[in-house]
C-alpha cells in the first residue's frame, strides 16, 4: 500500500475542507461513542476485565515465543500448516505459492488488517488473481479503488450516495433504472453479487482476532457472516495473523472479547463469533480440505524490546479512533497508511519508519481520551510523545523548530537574559494585542492564528509580578 | 536462518532487552503450559437483569436483544410443530435443510403436512436450514454450533431463515461454561474443525452506519428452545 504519511499536513487540510467527509464523520462523533458509553454503562465489571484483559496480554507478551510454539504445534495436531513470515514480502510470497499450488483464479477475502498492512490485493492483482473483498465496507472501498478509513469501519467516510453511484457503476449487468433509494437495498445488491462469488472461489483468507495456543485455533469475530462464508466454502482456508494475535487459552479469549466489541460498536459480543481449528475433518461434509496460518512478525518481535511494546497490546478495537478529536476532524485516509488515529500514530512509525510517519504523533491535541477509552489500558499519548522526542533527537523536526527551541534552551539557563527578553517579549505583544488582548496574527506562527487567537499577556512577566508582590506579603 | 527461528530468537532477544533479567526457555514454558492447563477463569459478569436471574429467562432475553426470535417448548416432539408454525408464520415453503443429527428423529412433524426434509449441507439454494445446538450462553444469547455431519457450517451461514433448536439443560450461564462442555466432549486442547458462537441473524452498518438486518448470512434467526 502506498504510503502518504509524509503528507499528513495536507492531507489533514483537504479533508479539514471535505464537506462530504465531514458530514459521515459526524456519524463517528454520535454513534460509536454513544454506543460505547451504553455498553460500558451496562456491564459493572468492565473495568476489572480491562485489568484482566490488560494483564492476559501482558502476560502472553512475556511469554510469546514459547506461546507462539505451543500454538504452533496445536495447530499442526489438527491438520493445519504453519508459515512464518518476517516481513510483508514474505507473508505475500507465501499466499502466492498457497495460491499457484491450488491453481487458484478468485481468493474471497474477510476483513483483515494484516492484510491492508502486506499490500495483498494489489500484489495478487499483479499476479493475476482475482481478491474479493467481501465485508461490504471493505467491498464498497475496493469498487473505488481507496484504502479503509477506518479499522473497523472500513467505509466510514463515505455516504450512501457515493455507494450507489459506485454500485450503478459495477454492477452494469443489472437494469439501470433499479431504485437503490435504501441501505437495504444496496446490501441486498451486495449479498447477491458476492453470493456468486463465495461460491465460486477458491481460497478464503480471513485475518484472526486472536490465536489460541490451547487448541492452535484462530478466532474472527463478524457481524456480517462475510468472514464465515470466506472460510467455509473454498476449498482452501488461509489465515492471515501477525505474531501478537496470541491468547493462552478459550477463558482468556472469552475475557477479552468481553471488552471487544463494547468498546467497538458497544454490542455485548459481535453475532459470530468463529472459532476454526485445523481443515475438515473425516466424517465433515462441508469446510476446507487445507488450513494454512501465516504468522507474520513485521517489526514487531522489535518492538517487543522498545519502549512501545504495550503497543502489542492493541486489540483492534477502534475505540481511539472513535474517541479521538483529530481522527473525528479529518477521518482515516489523512494518516497516509494502513492504521490512523492515535493507535496508527503509535504503531505506524514502528513498521514503516519514523522518517515517513513522523507526522502521526504530533496529531493529537494530548487530550488523553484514547487512553481513557482504550479497552487494552495502553498509554498512547505516553507513546506519542515518546515518538516526539525520538524525532528531535533524529532532527527530523523541521529547522525553524529546532532553532527555536535551541535557542529557547539557551536562554532559559541564563535567566537574566531570559528575564530581560521575557519581559520585552511580553510587553510587546501586549501591545499588538491591542484592547481586547487577543492577537490574530503574529509572524512565524501563521499556522497557529489561523484558526485561533492567541490571549495576549497582560503586560508584565511572571517574575516581575511576583517581585513586585513579594513586598506586600 | 529460517523465518521461524528469526522471529523466535529476536522475540527472546527483545524480551531480554525490556527485563533484563530473562527467566530460562524451559521456566516460560513451564509457565506458559501451567496457565493452558490450569486456564483460570477471570473475571465473569454478574448476569442478573430485568428479567431475573435465571438462566434460561438470561438467555432469552439476550437472544431477543439480539434480534432472534424465541419460541419455548415442552419437548423435542413438539419442537417439530413449533418449526413448521414459523414456516407458515412468514410464507415460507414446507421445506427444511438440516443435518444428519439423531435429534431430527425425535421431531414430530403436524399430521397431513409433514415438510419436504433435505439433508446434507447446503449449496446456497435453501431457504430454511435448522440446525441443532451443542449448547448456548445466556450471558449474551449466544449458540454454539459445531461443524460435522450432523450440523454442517454451510447450514449456519446460507440460509435466509436459520432455525436453531438447543435444550435448556445445554444453556450454560456463561462462556466459561460451555467451554467445559467443549473439552468434556472433544478432549483437551482440541476443538473440531468449527464452533460457531451466534448471536441474532447477521448484519451490517457499513452503509451511513445504519443497521441493517441480514448481511452475508441469515435475516432471520429462530431459536426453539426444548424445556424437556
Ligand atoms: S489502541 Fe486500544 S483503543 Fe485503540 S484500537 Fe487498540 S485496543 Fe482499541
Amino acid at each position: 500500500m502506498e504510503i502518504n504519511s509524509p503528507q499528513f499536513k495536507l492531507n489533514a487540510k483537504t479533508a479539514l475542507g471535505d464537506k462530504q467527509l465531514q458530514g459521515a464523520l459526524g456519524h463517528v462523533r454520535e454513534n460509536f461513542t454513544g454506543k460505547r458509553a451504553k455498553a460500558r454503562a451496562q456491564l459493572p465489571q468492565f473495568d476489572d476485565l480491562r485489568q484482566n484483559a490488560r494483564a492476559i496480554k501482558d502476560h502472553v507478551l512475556e511469554h510469546l515465543d514459547v506461546y507462539l510454539e505451543l500454538y504452533e504445534q496445536k495447530v499442526l495436531e489438527s491438520g493445519g500448516m504453519v508459515h512464518w513470515a518476517r516481513d510483508a514480502q514474505e507473508a505475500r510470497g507465501i499466499v502466492l505459492d498457497i495460491c499457484r499450488k491450488t491453481n487458484a483464479k478468485t481468493v474471497t477475502k474477510g476483513k483483515s488488517m494484516i492484510s491492508e498492512e502486506i499490500g495483498l490485493n494489489e500484489f495478487l492483482q499483479d499476479n493475476d488473481i482475482e481478491p474479493i473483498e467481501t465485508d461490504l465496507g471493505e467491498y464498497i472501498i475496493q469498487l473505488r479503488g481507496e484504502n479503509p478509513s477506518h479499522i473497523i469501519a472500513p467505509a466510514v467516510h463515505l455516504n450512501m450516495d457515493q455507494v450507489r453511484e459506485e454500485f450503478r457503476k459495477a454492477h452494469t449487468h443489472l437494469p439501470d433504472n433499479r431504485p437503490l433509494n435504501e441501505p437495504q437495498s444496496l446490501l441486498s445488491e451486495a449479498r447477491g453479487i458476492l453470493r456468486e462469488k463465495f461460491l465460486a472461489a477458491d481460497i478464503g483468507i480471513t485475518g484472526a482476532n486472536f490465536l489460541v495456543a490451547e487448541t492452535g485455533t484462530s478466532v474472527i469475530v463478524t457481524n456480517e457472516g462475510n468472514g464465515d462464508l470466506t472460510q467455509t466454502l473454498p476449498r482452501v482456508h488461509v489465515v492471515l495473523a501477525s505474531i501478537e494475535k496470541i491468547v493462552p487459552t478459550l477463558e482468556d479469549m472469552a475475557q477479552i472479547t468481553r471488552v471487544l466489541a463494547r468498546s467497538a460498536t458497544g454490542q455485548e459480543i459481535t453475532v459470530y463469533t468463529t472459532l476454526s481449528t485445523g481443515p475438515r475433518r473425516k466424517l465433515d461434509v462441508d469446510g476446507p480440505e487445507e488450513y494454512h496460518v501465516i504468522l507474520l512478525d513485521n517489526g514487531r518481535s522489535k518492538m517487543l524490546g522498545n519502549e512501545f511494546s504495550q503497543m502489542l497490546r492493541c486489540i483492534r478495537c477502534g475505540a481511539c479512533l472513535n474517541h479521538c478529536p483529530v481522527y473525528q476532524a479529518i477521518g482515516g485516509h489523512a494518516y497516509g497508511w494502513v492504521y490512523p488515529g492515535p493507535m496508527g500514530a503509535v504503531l505506524t512509525p514502528n513498521l514503516i519508519g519514523i522518517d515517513k510517519a513522523g507526522h502521526l504523533p504530533n496529531a493529537s491535541t494530548f487530550c488523553g481520551r484514547c487512553e481513557a477509552v482504550c479497552p487494552m489500558l495502553i498509554p498512547l499519548p505516553k507513546m506519542m510523545r515518546s515518538w516526539r522526542e525520538k524525532e528531535f533527537e533524529r532532527h527530523l523536526s523541521p529547522y525553524s523548530q529546532r532553532r527555536g527551541i535551541a535557542l529557547w534552551a539557551w536562554m532559559a539557563k541564563r535567566p537574566k537574559i531570559y528575564r530581560f527578553v521575557t519581559s520585552i517579549a511580553a510587553r510587546c505583544l501586549s501591545v499588538i494585542g491591542g484592547a481586547n488582548k487577543q492577537i490574530n496574527r503574529l509572524p512565524m506562527a501563521g499556522g497557529w492564528t489561523a484558526h485561533r487567537a492567541l490571549p495576549a499577556p497582560h503586560g508584565a512577566t511572571f517574575m516581575a509580578l511576583y517581585n513586585r508582590q513579594k513586598g506586600r506579603r | 536462518m529460517s523465518a521461524r527461528k528469526t522471529i523466535l530468537s529476536q522475540i527472546t532477544a527483545s524480551l531480554k532487552e525490556n527485563s533484563g533479567t530473562l527467566t530460562s526457555q524451559a521456566d516460560r514454558m513451564t509457565a506458559a503450559e501451567r496457565r493452558v492447563n490450569s486456564h483460570p477463569r477471570g473475571v465473569i459478569p454478574d448476569l442478573t437483569t430485568k428479567s431475573g436471574s435465571s438462566t434460561l429467562s438470561v438467555f432469552c432475553e439476550k437472544a431477543v436483544a439480539a434480534q432472534a426470535t424465541i419460541k419455548k417448548v415442552k419437548s423435542y416432539a413438539k419442537a417439530g410443530s413449533a418449526v413448521q408454525s414459523f414456516l407458515r408464520q412468514h410464507n415460507l415453503p414446507q421445506q427444511i435443510r438440516t443435518g444428519s443429527d439423531p435429534k431430527n428423529s425425535k421431531l414430530v412433524w403436524d399430521k397431513n403436512l409433514a415438510p419436504q426434509i433435505l439433508v446434507g449441507p447446503s449449496d446456497g439454494n435453501d431457504l430454511v436450514c435448522l440446525s441443532h445446538a451443542l449448547g448456548a450462553v445466556a450471558e449474551t444469547g449466544t449458540l454454539y454450533l459445531i461443524s460435522g455431519p450432523s450440523n454442517p457450517t454451510t447450514l449456519n451461514f446460507l440460509p435466509e431463515n436459520h432455525v436453531v433448536i438447543v435444550a435448556e439443560k445445554d444453556i450454560r450461564k456463561s462462556y466459561e461454561g460451555m467451554w467445559k462442555t467443549l473439552r468434556r466432549k472433544y478432549g483437551k486442547g482440541k476443538l473440531p474443525r468449527t464452533v460457531n458462537m451466534i448471536t441474532g441473524p447477521s448484519r451490517s452498518a457499513d452503509i451511513e452506519q445504519t443497521l441493517i438486518l441480514g448481511a452475508h448470512g441469515p435475516l432471520k434467526l429462530h431459536v426453539i428452545v426444548v424445556e424437556e
